[in-house]
């Protein structure tokens, strides 16, 4: 350990901020397709015919009775044999993600639209709203309000998750953090220093969304 | 897409003992972490509802801590990182000597960091029954510790089920990343397997499959648990 250099940190700091800029890339594309498909899935489970509600039930508990990993392993397989050439790591842990984590912020979405009293609905309606309108200025505005946090919550949790690509070796900000420990042969200083860098990161958007939290509790 | 189906591959030796011996890897790592997670995360989760101050902050600490790590760098600060800090007879020891090392560390690093989440749903456990039920407990001459161990933990216990059995098929599903520190559980297996005859769709099917039916079971084990266990009266629940 005290044969550490601080110089050697400036230089492989360029590799380590790739990593942490294919995290953030991660974390946002999977936060921007998974909360879409998860939309659609809420929609489908609480709104479609039975058939199609219960379809997205089956996908959103089938997802979420596997591990993480097991679903990154399964694209990074798949994806280069359905479309027949070899693709990035990169485009596959993302399809992998954004399929995962669609099936968690679905059950967030449908919880928090099912947690408005159905009377809601019933007085838009009777004061002459139509049904997207009562949805749209009346049932989601306090739906959001409750889901929000949680959906926060999850993207922190989704950001600590895309330290998983490491198992197909894409080059994130763990993988970057790994692979520069092994090379130079300090695995102490340099997970010493993820551990700062993660926790510095997501203690301080669990702290903001606490504060949100308590804000948006309605009076 | 040109893929060579083989389905035999998975009942043949010795995949059939590799899948067999990944289960009961799975099996061991979720069932001993649970363990720990439990014990750790109700003392945890307790602290946090003490009229002490420190005792709180002693809590939040640790739930802050465990929560924002990710749990692949956990595991390897516990495997890499802990026995250099150590004095250097017992970093050794952990080096050299532990019997099952990869076990030992997927076991600690997989408990402590379900204890925050157990923590949290105990604290919350507690909070939900509310001052009335501790002031009466208070009134009527117990101590602290009594009016936890008669009143506050007996209910809270029933009021975390549900949560706890979701954090059980946390730790059952995390239980995968083991195999990053070489300990190959259901899904290094199926990985291993790939590895070998390049029939990865058949291996990751019997092993997501095998995830399927455990955490299917788990959940109806878990609800029958909830049905036996309820106060009646107290939650409306079928």
């Amino acid at each position: 350990m005290s044969d550490f250099d601080p110089d050697l940190l400036k230089a492989v700091a360029p590799f380590l901020w790739d990593g942490l800029l294919t995290s953030f890339g991660l974390l946002l594309l999977a936060m921007a397709g998974g909360g879409l498909l998860g939309s659609l899935l809420a929609v489908m489970r609480i709104a479609g015919p039975r058939p199609i509600a219960a379809l997205a039930a089956g996908y959103v508990n089938g997802l979420r009775s596997v591990p993480l990993i097991m679903v990154i392993f399964w694209f990074y397989l798949l994806v280069p044999l359905v479309i027949g050439r070899a693709i990035g790591a990169f485009t596959s842990a993302l399809v992998a993600f954004v399929i995962f984590e669609a099936a968690y912020y679905a059950e967030i979405i449908r919880a928090g639209i099912q947690s408005v009293p159905k009377q809601q609905l019933a007085a838009a309606l009777a004061s002459g709203l139509g049904p997207l309108q009562a949805y749209r200025f009346v049932i989601l505005p306090q739906a959001v309000r409750k889901m929000l946090p949680i959906l926060l919550s999850q993207s922190i949790a989704l950001f600590q998750d895309t330290s998983l690509v490491y198992v197909v070796g894409l080059h994130d900000f763990m993988t970057a953090v790994s692979v520069t420990a092994n090379r130079e042969g300090h695995l102490v200083e340099f997970y010493l220093f993820a551990v700062a860098i993660y926790f510095t990161l997501c203690f301080a958007a669990s702290q903001s969304v606490q504060l949100l939290n308590r804000q948006s509790v309605s009076p | 897409m040109s893929y060579r189906w083989d389905w035999s591959v998975l009942v043949s030796e010795p995949y059939l003992g590799w899948l067999l011996a990944g289960l009961g890897w799975t099996l061991l790592v979720a069932g001993a972490a649970w363990v720990l997670a439990l014990a750790v995360g109700v003392t945890v989760g307790v602290l946090r509802t003490l009229p002490n101050r420190a005792a709180r902050t002693l809590g939040t600490a640790y739930v802050e801590t465990f929560r924002n790590i990710p749990l692949l760098l956990q595991l390897f600060v516990w495997y890499f990182v802990l026995p250099e800090l150590l004095p250097a007879p017992i970093g050794n020891w952990i080096k050299r000597e532990l019997p099952l090392p990869e076990y030992w560390t997927a076991v600690i690093g997989l408990g402590l960091f379900t204890a925050a989440r157990v923590a949290e749903q105990t604290r919350a456990g507690i909070q939900a029954i509310g001052r009335g039920q501790t002031l009466a407990a208070a009134a009527s001459g117990l101590t602290l510790a009594q009016s936890y161990r008669y009143i506050l933990l007996p209910i809270a216990a029933r009021n975390v089920l549900p949560p706890l059995t979701s954090e059980f098929l946390n730790v059952v599903k995390n239980s995968s990343l083991a195999l990053t520190i070489g300990l190959l559980e259901l899904t290094g297996q199926s990985r291993q397997i790939e590895s070998a005859t390049f029939h990865g769709i058949e291996a990751f099917t019997a092993a997501t499959l095998t995830y399927v039916v455990l955490t299917t079971a788990v959940i109806l084990v878990l609800r029958a648990v909830e049905r036996l266990v309820a106060i009646p009266g107290l939650m409306a629940r079928a």
